[in-house]
């Protein structure tokens, strides 16, 4: 194969070393022989095998990487479903309402996960494996085989020395092949001459990182089987046990037994927040803090630790992430029928300010249903225009709630499923709106009962990971970055040393080297270096000896364009 | 822990300082390659240099000492340019030996020893205000460092004061070892007119980082890319050069005129600006892999998923495969040279999106290390 999806490093080097100048913009060995096949009567196999090599060809693969790139942009612009920002997707959809269709449809709003870009890749990978293996074939039979013998004339070579010496030609070979050894080359002597090869690494660099690009979409494909990802809202003083019931969401992949997910559990004892004072930044949060007691199974004993932005718990292959936190307010509500309530709800952060926001639902309360909807201020202050009630810092140094008592239908009873953060309020009839500071208690009209605000409590949001794959593509790419360096941090260079009886009772020896241009580093040091080296063990005769002989410019540089 | 308002002080003076001293780098490089001898000897010497190469492997094996050895040789290979009076004994000597002939070398012989040393010491000036820029930059740098009790890449302004650092560093690098002066207008413009942006547009006053942003993840990350991309910086000026050296040659070939010829003219050849582009890219894509990467790992840590095609991310993700494309284009028949050179333009091209469009237009998880 002439042409391969990596690095033509083969051609350089082929067999007859006397056509270098031409190999390497030699056209597509297989597309040419194969389009002169296609001939009306050919079998399918020879269509397949035309496909096959199309499919494995440097330019199939390029366009395949390019059109990965290029597919790759609209998920970048566009709002993708199933990121972060999975709300803009309706966002879109509602400001433009004629194209969406049609981009949801042809799968834009998931491009990642779309039949069009999974086409794409896998036929990269395809392509990939298809030249990969193949290549990592012969350079195992490479490393086997011995160095490849010297051309005829070896003073033809794009480096090249030759110089008489005393020495006869055994000796002369035998202080070659010994020094080349020395000098780490795999060095093979014949009868009239030292074959050398160095810089094997290359190419084993190159198949690395080609394989371990295939071992990377493994490690994908076991992660999308194999994975699971869900995430948990804890209050202080509760815990959490890695059961599909204690998420409050969880996706895992097809493969994953639900009923049998790693036994840990946690407490979150406490959560520390600290935040910056006065200047610019006021107001942002410093660090976040979740102590937790934990165990990896019931039987395990329990022990301590933090879990804080940028340090997940690890255990058994899960990691539990840090991901959000705010307040609960403690309320105390007893209905007119003499029932207490006593109701530690998390109230949610919301955008853009230091307020909590919440909703508090009571179906059981008598004589009619209570919901609770409104605000917990950390750090209650007055808008300084409108006079309103607001929170001026998220540390909680004078806690408020700002609330409305709602009686009537909480429409939990029609079946459909309602969000816990927010009340439906077209059946309910407000009977209270007022600020609360702890300990304060309301007593609503029409002998519906009293709420107390007795204080609040913390929640920390967690993320729990179980992906499986990941240490696969860990592994892959730290091999992949190893691989790159060789491949193209080491060059393979050939050198070849002949010596000859010159006739007068003299040795004629000449030293070629071969290798690419454009990798780092400079063979012309290292081969003068070597030649000058060599000259040591076997001598030059002197200079007065040389004059006038067929060799005027003893070390030449032949141009290999 | 507070801002110390004397060194962010100090860092905005240094950059200024810097901004002119690279200006005046600049303005020294054009002047050297536009009127300059080396720059038509060295055109000429296209098959010069290689000739001169031969000479100068015979030279340095000592017992060939016969054939040139009296001219001590500067190489391609291995004469700094900051030597200028030996790459230019190695260009004159290669003419009078009577290799180069032709055109051009008319005008590099006795005629213009006067204007050469002037020019000379033009060129030696431009080099010493690029270092004198590169130490301001680098106290500008530290000064924010230190200002703010961190490493300052952690938004738009610091990142462009880093990304100009490491590709000046990486032409410096190069230039100590390689005769690559005539990089300098190329690379100059675009950091000059970078600095200028970050300093007008882009500048915050100096701040903390928010606590996401805590963790040594930032240092090796963020430091990886802005490595790599200033490499890349340096590839892509060698390769708008040899697009233009290209053009021109392959014009000239034919017998046709071309435009900006007095531009092509002062370049070295096509070939040996390919390959230094060649060399700056295969140095950089591993450290770009090496970023991305370590920019999963983080990613892992902080978000729980090393990968989630975040805008930033996706973005990073094409220009590794646009740069990977290149490494295969340029080993491939028929991609080679112009259009291997056109794809690497490309990889700058996203890069340079990923950093202004993306920072600035696009909101994702990255959002934060933005403006």
């Amino acid at each position: 194969m002439s042409e391969t999806p990596i690095d033509v490093e083969e051609t350089p080097f082929a067999a007859d070393v006397t056509k270098l100048d031409t190999v390497p913009d030699a056209p597509d060995e297989f597309g040419t022989r194969q389009r002169a096949q296609r001939s009306p009567g050919d079998s399918i196999v020879a269509l397949l095998r035309w496909a096959w090599y199309s499919l494995t060809s440097m330019r199939t693969a390029l366009i395949l990487l390019f059109l990965l790139a290029l597919a790759s942009v609209p998920g970048s612009i566009l709002p993708q479903r199933g990121s972060t920002d999975s709300f803009k997707v309706v966002q879109f959809y509602a400001k433009h309402r004629t194209i969406s269709p049609w981009l949801d449809h042809l799968g834009f709003f998931g491009v990642f996960g779309s039949a069009w870009f999974s086409a794409i890749y896998l036929l990269l990978f395809i392509s990939l494996a298809g030249c990969v293996l193949p290549r990592s074939r012969r350079h195992l039979k490479a490393m086997r085989s011995r160095p490849p013998a010297a051309p005829r004339n070896v003073s033809r070579l794009p480096l090249s020395a030759s110089w008489r010496t005393g020495e006869d030609v055994d000796t002369a070979l035998a202080n070659a092949h010994s020094f080349l050894r020395a000098k780490r080359f795999r060095a093979d002597r014949t009868a009239s001459t030292v074959d050398a090869e160095k810089g094997y690494l290359r190419e084993t660099g190159n198949v690395l990182f080609h394989l371990s690009l295939l071992v990377v979409l493994a490690g994908i494909a076991i992660t999308s089987f194999f994975s699971y990802s869900g995430t948990a809202l804890v209050k202080v003083h509760d815990g959490f046990t890695d059961t599909a019931i204690d998420y409050d969401s969880l996706t895992h992949g097809p493969l994953v037994n639900v009923a049998k997910l790693p036994p840990f559990s946690f407490n979150l004892d406490s959560f520390e927040a600290t935040y910056q004072r006065g200047g610019s930044g006021n107001g942002d949060a410093n660090s976040f803090d979740a102590h937790v007691s934990w165990q990896p199974n019931l039987r395990a004993p329990m022990r301590t630790r933090d879990i804080s932005v940028n340090h997940p718990l690890s255990t058994q292959g899960t990691n539990v992430y840090l991901t959000g936190h705010g307040y609960s307010p403690h309320f105390v509500i007893r209905d007119g029928a003499g029932r207490t309530f006593d109701e530690v709800t998390p109230f949610l952060p919301q955008q853009g300010t230091f307020q909590y926001q919440g909703v508090v639902k009571l179906p059981d309360a008598k004589p009619s249903q209570l919901g609770i909807s409104g605000f917990f201020l950390p750090t209650a202050g007055a808008d300084p225009t409108t006079g309103m009630p607001i929170s001026i810092f998220p540390a909680a140094d004078n806690p408020a709630v700002v609330i409305s008592v709602y009686s009537g239908d909480l429409g939990l009873d029609n079946g459909v499923p309602q969000s816990v953060y927010t009340l439906d309020t077209s059946k309910l009839k407000q009977q209270a709106l007022t600020e609360m500071h702890p300990g304060d208690t309301i007593t609503l009209p029409n002998g519906l009962g009293t709420v107390t605000f007795v204080g609040y409590d913390q929640w920390a949001a967690f993320q729990i990971n179980h992906d499986p794959g990941k240490q696969v593509v860990l592994g892959a790419v730290s091999a992949m970055v190893l691989g790159l360096l060789f491949s193209l941090g080491i060059r393979r260079r050939r050198m070849w040393v002949r010596a000859t009886p010159d006739g007068a009772g003299r040795t004629l020896v000449e030293v070629g080297g071969l290798t690419r241009t454009d990798v780092s580093g400079n063979f012309d040091d290292e081969f003068a270096r070597v030649v000058s080296s060599l000259q040591a063990s076997i001598t030059p005769l002197g200079p007065q000896e040389t004059q006038g002989s067929a060799d005027p410019l003893p070390v030449s540089r032949h141009e290999e364009d | 822990m507070p801002v110390d308002v004397g060194l962010a002080k100090l860092s905005n003076d240094l950059i200024a300082g810097g901004i002119v001293a690279y200006a005046v780098g600049f303005l020294g490089f054009a002047v050297d390659a536009a009127f300059g001898n080396h720059a038509a000897t060295d055109r000429v010497g296209y098959r010069t240099s290689k000739r001169a190469a031969t000479a100068a492997v015979a030279a340095r094996v000592p017992a060939m000492a016969g054939a040139g050895a009296e001219a001590d040789f500067g190489t391609p290979g291995i004469t700094s340019d900051l030597r200028l009076e030996e790459s230019h004994g190695s260009a004159s000597t290669a003419d009078s030996a009577g290799v180069a002939g032709g055109a051009g070398s008319s005008s590099s012989d006795l005629a213009g020893s006067r204007s050469d040393w002037l020019m000379r010491r033009v060129g030696v000036g431009a080099v010493v205000a690029t270092i004198v820029g590169w130490l301001l930059e680098g106290g500008s740098i530290v000064s924010r460092g230190l200002a703010v009790h961190r490493l300052p890449w952690g938004n738009m302004y610091e990142f462009t004061l880093a990304l100009t650092f490491a590709s000046v560093t990486a032409f410096l690098l190069i230039l100590s070892r390689q005769p690559v002066r005539y990089l300098g207008v190329f690379l100059m413009a675009p950091v000059v007119l970078a600095l200028g942006l970050a300093v007008l547009v882009l500048y915050v006053p100096p701040a903390p980082l928010m606590p996401a942003l805590h963790s040594y993840w930032l240092a090796i990350h963020v430091t990886a890319a802005i490595i790599a991309s200033g490499v890349f910086m340096v590839g892509t000026a060698a390769t708008m050069m040899f697009l233009v050296a290209d053009r021109y040659a392959v014009a000239t070939t034919a017998g046709k005129p071309v435009r900006f010829a007095a531009l092509a003219r002062m370049m070295p050849d096509p070939e040996t600006l390919d390959r230094t582009a060649y060399r700056t890219f295969a140095f950089a894509f591993p450290i770009w892999t090496f970023a991305v990467i370590a920019g999963a790992i983080w990613a892992e840590y902080a978000w729980g998923h090393y990968w989630q095609w975040d805008p930033k991310e996706t973005w990073a993700f094409i220009t590794w495969i646009v740069y990977a494309g290149y490494l295969h284009a340029r080993a491939t028949a028929g991609w080679r040279g112009r259009n291997a050179a056109y794809v690497a333009m490309l990889g700058f091209a996203t890069i340079i999106f990923n950093f202004f469009i993306v920072n600035i237009f696009i909101s994702g998880m990255h959002s934060y290390a933005g403006v």
